[in-house]
């Protein structure tokens, strides 16, 4: 039944792979405290913890909290014209706003796109009411320091800051993954919309194999750059960071996403609780047989 | 897993404490398991209400008397403060209500216990040689032309009352006819009409025999006389299938008769329930002592669909925790499913897609209004009552009755459901909509497809214990580790 789009569910097994229900009942509800979530799901208390524990992230620049700070917004911005702004509350890269310089009054997306400072207000009210974020809670935007693209990786991705995510057991790195954004995913890093996941071996911080869509590829479709022969550079301080992030959040079980600035070297941008699967396509690996292996450790 | 041992134990409880209460219910009280191996009751509830003056006050209501088809196995009435009796004067019953003095609104309630039993034959009382009325000029000519017309082309009773309705649906055909009918209405015209031609015929007021109608009234017909029994015939339509009714009143008085009150008026609500015969004889069934068949009608028709919700959760966690389908919010396809319930299937389908679409259209002008999240939701469960009213309105003028039934979808959800899909739009585009949409869909009418199996239905009301085994297969589907049906696509790039 090969390169079929099918496959037997003792195959998977066999290679180990990890399913959404089982993720679900023997490793996140298992292994997760219920009252870890809010410092996860919350980034300005991830970032607040984070910072407490001298572990590296991007720098804060500011806060948005109410819809009558959001007035004075011009204010805050007055002296940045590199910032990213996000929901503190946001799930799956929902309301990413980067901004990657002015021009005149405009601000320049990454994209290269012109926006008003009305359409970054209109931004920052969505994210307050909410509109991002899990269950539509109210919710504050943060405004955070861009992060710049390492020369190593300058090339590789379409869009944005390639970003990397460390599957943390136990406080052992199991598996990594490197998450390039595409013009087709809209330069987010997300799998499920277009992003090319590249798989990591985690002795090495070698890329493994590299997927879009499901599919296996070689090459960025956009940049061309060669995806079998990656590297992530200083790839034993990243696992250290995202083993440290165990010891901060006391979560068992999740997904720690990193960026490597250019100056700043290895950034912890969030972490993750429910980290997603598709880590597991991009490794061309299951991810039971390593969980195993921690749990007897 | 931890506890696995007292877990497995507690389900297994559940589901043979399920089952067991079901078998002992079925053995002890005959209550079958299948539908339609039991006979069939009708209860059937009169609400008289009126305004009462302040002084003694009577209330006479026409009773059905026995007839064929129905066999009368209870009757009681609920009207706190009243003396009540039920007498029977020339076969005709009534109830009556006395109260010395009441004011204001009163509600008096009449219930009443039928089996359907075809075997329940009733001797028609003959009826007596017509006496034909006198008409006033020139009503008389008309009607003695237009018999002139009709008895030609008739060969009997039965043939020539279903000439006559056929000509009076013939509309502006006939003068004669349309002067008859600016006097009289259709059903009393044709009752005369019969009885000028020496037919035996009566107009009768009948009551239509649906499950869980409430606020219905009676019907209008004529019986009419064809030498061995009482044929119906409506008067705009021809000859009319009895079985589904319930004969109410069929001499002169008027069904009710308020004295001592004003704006007085009956309603009927009708349920149809399942019992099996042998309880039926018994007139005191003293095992549904704690059963839903207790409760008040209307009430009783609320938890023929209440008992069904476990088993549409039942196919949400199936659809989501076995198969992996995306639903936009979690149990919204059962609230659609319930919907479905009403409207039947292609209505309900027709009518979700149109209010979400053009929800959608008017979402996405919203969306650059820039308004706060409640405010935004609340914008739109407006434009869905809209959308539902404009609908409504617009179905009735096309004849669609169907359409009418839209009213039933639950509206706030409705408005979720649009703001959500809004959002994914935005955020995941088009295809994620379509992905969510269309898993919720097929969700919704799977679950509606079980839920109106006449099996799943018979035994959720009948037997509301055996929704603790759906609990516990629910439970059990709560602790399934293994992969989802869609899993074994996604990973299917590990076959290389």
């Amino acid at each position: 039944m090969s390169n079929s789009s099918w496959i037997f569910p003792w195959d998977l097994a066999r290679r180990g792979v990890l399913g959404m229900n089982r993720r679900n009942i023997a490793y996140i509800a298992r292994y997760n405290s219920r009252s870890r979530y809010p410092l996860v799901d919350d980034k300005l208390r991830t970032k607040l913890v984070a910072q407490k524990a001298r572990l590296n992230v991007p720098a804060l620049l500011g806060v948005v909290r109410t819809q009558h700070e959001n007035e004075a917004l011009q204010n805050e911005l007055a002296n940045l014209s590199e910032f990213v702004i996000k929901p503190a509350q946001g799930s799956g890269g929902k309301g990413i706003l980067v901004i990657v310089g002015r021009d005149g009054d405009a601000f320049v997306k990454s994209s290269g796109a012109r926006i008003s400072l009305n359409d970054v207000k209109r931004h920052v009210s969505n994210v307050l009411s909410g509109l991002h974020s899990l269950g539509g809670k109210q919710d504050v935007a943060l405004v955070e320091a861009l992060v710049k693209v390492s020369q190593q990786f300058s090339g590789v991705s379409h869009e944005g800051v390639p970003d990397i995510r460390i599957i943390v057991f136990r406080g052992y790195p199991v598996m990594g993954m490197l998450r390039l954004a595409t013009h087709a995913s809209d330069g987010k890093a997300n799998l499920h919309q277009g992003a090319i996941g590249v798989g990591i071996d985690i002795g090495t911080g070698r890329s493994v194999a590299a997927v879009q869509n499901n599919r296996l590829l070689h090459q960025h479709p956009d940049t061309g750059a060669d995806l079998d022969s990656l590297e992530v550079p200083g790839w034993k301080q990243m696992l250290n960071l995202a083993a440290r992030c165990y010891e901060v959040t006391g979560l068992g079980y999740m997904g720690c996403d990193l960026v490597i600035d250019e100056t700043q070297g290895p950034l912890l941008l969030e972490m993750n609780a429910r980290p997603g699967l598709s880590i597991q396509i991009a490794n061309n690996q299951g991810l039971v047989p390593r969980l195993k292996h921690v749990e007897q450790l | 897993m931890t506890q696995r041992g007292p877990f497995l134990f507690f389900v297994a409880l559940l589901f043979l404490g399920g089952l067991g209460t079901a078998g002992y219910r079925h053995e002890s009280y005959y209550i079958p398991f299948l539908p339609g191996a039991q006979q069939t009751v009708w209860q059937v509830e009169a609400r008289v209400e009126y305004l009462a003056q302040g002084g003694a006050t009577q209330v006479y209501l026409t009773l059905p008397p026995e007839q064929t088809g129905f066999r009368l196995i209870g009757e009681s009435s609920a009207s706190s403060g009243f003396g009540f009796e039920i007498s029977t004067q020339d076969r005709q019953r009534r109830a009556h209500w006395t109260k010395r003095h009441a004011r204001g609104e009163q509600v008096l309630f009449y219930k009443l216990d039928l089996v359907q039993d075809p075997s329940h034959h009733v001797e028609p009382s003959p009826a007596g040689q017509p006496q034909p009325q006198t008409w006033d000029e020139p009503y008389q000519t008309a009607a003695l032309q237009l018999l002139q017309a009709v008895t030609p082309v008739s060969a009997d009773a039965r043939s020539l009352a279903q000439q006559l309705s056929f000509q009076m649906n013939q509309s502006g055909a006939n003068q004669n006819l349309s002067l008859l009918l600016d006097r009289y209405n259709r059903s009393e015209l044709m009752a005369s009409l019969m009885n000028e031609a020496r037919v035996p015929a009566r107009t009768v007021q009948v009551l239509e025999l649906e499950d869980g109608r409430r606020r219905q009234g009676l019907r209008d017909l004529v019986q009419v006389w064809d030498d061995e029994a009482w044929q119906l015939f409506d008067a705009s339509a021809g000859i009319v299938d009895d079985r589904q009714l319930l004969l109410w009143q069929t001499a002169t008085p008027a069904v009710l008769e308020v004295l001592g009150g004003s704006r007085s008026r009956v309603t009927f609500s009708i349920i149809s329930q399942s019992r099996p015969a042998t309880t039926l004889i018994d007139q005191t069934p003293p095992g549904f002592a704690v059963s839903l068949y207790n409760l008040p009608i209307a009430e009783q028709s609320m938890f023929k669909l209440i008992m069904l919700l476990p088993v549409g959760a039942l196919v949400v966690v199936v659809m989501r925790i076995l198969v992996g389908l995306k639903t936009s919010g979690t149990f919204m396809p059962v609230l659609i499913a319930l919907a479905f319930l009403q409207t039947e299937l292609v209505p309900g389908v027709t009518s979700f897609v149109v209010v979400v679409a053009i929800g959608l259209m008017i979402r996405s002008y919203l969306s650059s209004l820039n308004l706060l999240l409640v405010s935004r939701i609340a914008t739109l469960v407006v434009v869905v009552i809209g959308i539902i009213t404009l609908f409504s309105l617009l179905s009735y003028q096309f004849g669609l009755m169907g359409g009418l039934t839209i009213t039933f979808f639950p509206m706030i959800i409705l408005a979720w459901t649009i703001e959500r899909m809004s959002i994914t739009w935005e955020e995941q585009g088009p295809r994620e909509v379509a992905v969510q949409g269309g898993g919720s869909l097929l969700v919704a009418v799977l679950a509606f497809l079980v839920m109106d199996q006449p099996l799943a239905r018979h035994l959720a009301f009948n037997f509301p214990e055996l929704n603790l085994c759906v609990l516990a297969l629910i439970l059990l589907l709560g602790r399934y580790t293994g992969y989802r049906l869609l899993e074994l696509h996604r990973f299917a790039v590990f076959n290389r």
